[in-house]
């Protein structure tokens, strides 16, 4: 699993990764009470908006941390936004994206790495 | 926006050590939520007691510099000195008993909204307890004192702590500290001592539901707060929440729904033209206000359900069934109770009935929406029991 400074996090398997925010994004933003989701066909880019999260009191943004085509978008979260707070780096994920640039993974950070930034803050 | 250091209240310490989230909020460094997070606040204070500081808003006392001593004169000439500037009945308040009014501007724009009380005591009839918003009150204190003159002083109180308790439970978590709060109805108010201060009480609040907001002396807040929480009923709640509560009761906030732009009328809060003031057109914008009671109204504030997809928040446009814009969201959000999406905002008057079907625009796209009245979620304030009728 690599993470984004945006706290999103995506995970590769073979030329498919999911996406989606990472405990600490969930933690931050509180309870999710809306989930926007791409439409599946859309092409996104490294650091579009892809997806749209939303607490009681805010809207916010999630970017994607690679480019590709959506596959497939968790359908469970729009019915069960909470699902993101409860598991969101495993039953909370947004997407999952065809890779357009499998290279685009390198240049994110691994586990430790993203906990080193996390102590940063 | 000031570069100068946020202030904090008697109570900015208490939060940082129960793990609040602080955030700038007109000027002041304030908890937006606490560990629970905004959701579960919301619900908590509908189902127990909630526990705000709202130290940072505008407490202030009028105070006549002579008193005749003829209790219903001192009254009726301190009111003659604040009454000019706002669309209220003050002389007609009795005795311990506060209202909702509004500041206006000479075009009958609203320039705030505030609460004005009457004190109980006999050694207090020439006094009026104030209370304006945070972000307004520099404006408001100079405007109020300019029209005092040398009649009236106007003595703030905003270094005091003011911590409201809301909620079904908060008259069995205060009635313990202050007994003779139980005897108070919704909208009067009372002196009590706290460990030897003096403390205002008055049975208001900006919840939809029950409670009270005390006043009291800065040295003595973090106490009662304490205090107050000792109570297993009783948690602290953030600023987020009390958005999110003020928003279910159809309540509007100053800077959002409400500007020195728009009239009482338009804002459907003309219970706050006092009979008195409407027959004598002695207000600001009276003109305007009167015409607009006849019927020469351009819009008018009104609750929207949002019947599909996302909160529609702040500046969304509202737009009618042809799509044609029509108005814009002011305040907006999620309603925990209702577990929906819930806004307020202004539309042409042909539009305002409940029932009225519109649309919200959210990131470009057109949600359904109905014109539904307010409350969203029935308050639950303790009136006065209404005289049976013979």
């Amino acid at each position: 699993m690599r993470f984004t400074k945006d706290h999103e996090w995506v995970d590769a398997i073979g030329d498919v990764a999911t996406m989606g925010i990472t405990a600490y994004a969930a933690e931050q933003l509180g309870d999710v009470v809306f989930v926007e989701l791409p439409d599946v066909g859309k092409e996104v880019k490294a650091g579009d908006a892809f997806a749209v999260v939303e607490s009681v009191k805010a809207a916010s943004d999630v970017y994607a941390p690679v480019s590709g085509q959506v596959v497939e978008v968790n359908g469970a979260l729009p019915d069960s936004p909470e699902t993101v707070n409860a598991v969101p780096e495993a039953g909370g994920w947004f997407a999952k994206v065809k890779l357009a640039n499998p290279a685009e993974l390198d240049a994110l950070m691994d586990r430790a790495a993203y906990e080193q930034f996390l102590s940063t803050l | 926006m000031s570069d100068a250091p946020l202030k904090t209240t008697p109570l900015t310490e208490a939060h940082r050590g129960a793990g609040a989230r602080m955030v700038p909020f007109a000027g002041y460094e304030m908890p937006v939520q606490y560990a629970e997070g905004v959701l579960k606040e919301h619900l908590w204070t509908r189902a127990h007691c909630g526990l705000f500081d709202v130290s940072h808003m505008g407490p202030a006392f009028l105070r006549l510099n002579r008193r005749s001593g003829d209790r219903k004169a001192d009254h009726a000439a301190v009111c003659a000195l604040l009454e000019p500037l706002v669309c209220g009945d003050l002389r007609g308040l009795k005795r311990g008993q506060q209202r909702y009014t509004l500041l206006l501007g000479e075009r009958g724009g609203i320039v705030d909204d505030l609460m004005v009380g009457r004190p109980a005591a006999d050694g207090r009839q020439g006094e009026l307890q104030i209370v304006v918003n945070a972000g307004t009150k520099e404006d408001d204190f100079a405007r109020i004192a300019s029209a005092a003159g040398d009649a009236a002083e106007l003595v703030r109180a905003d270094d005091r702590g003011l911590i409201a308790v809301q909620g079904p439970e908060a008259e069995a978590v205060t009635a313990p500290i202050f007994p003779e709060a139980a005897t108070l109805s919704f909208m009067t108010l009372c002196s009590a001592a706290f460990e030897g201060a003096p403390v205002e009480i008055s049975r208001s609040g900006y919840t939809g539901e029950d409670g009270f907001e005390i006043l009291v002396p800065a040295a003595k807040a973090r106490a009662l707060w304490e205090r107050l929480l000792g109570d297993p009923r009783c948690r602290p709640i953030g600023l987020g929440a009390r958005d999110s509560l003020r928003l279910e009761a159809g309540l509007p906030l100053y800077g959002h729904d409400l500007d020195e732009t728009i009239s009482p009328v338009e804002a459907s809060l003309e219970f706050a033209l006092s009979k008195r003031r409407r027959e004598s057109g002695d207000f600001p914008g009276a003109a305007r206000a009167l015409g607009e009671l006849a019927g020469r109204l351009d819009r008018r504030r009104v609750g929207l359900r949002v019947l599909e997809g996302a909160p529609a928040r702040e500046g969304a446009e509202i737009v009618d069934q042809s799509g044609a814009i029509v108005g814009a969201v002011t305040s907006g959000g999620f309603s925990p109770t209702l577990s929906a999406p819930i806004a307020m905002g202004y539309v042409p008057p042909a539009l305002a009935e409940p029932g009225a079907r519109l649309g919200v625009v959210v990131r470009g796209k057109r949600q359904a929406a109905e014109v539904v009245a307010m409350p969203f979620v029935p308050h639950r304030y303790r009136r006065k029991p209404a005289k049976e009728e013979s």
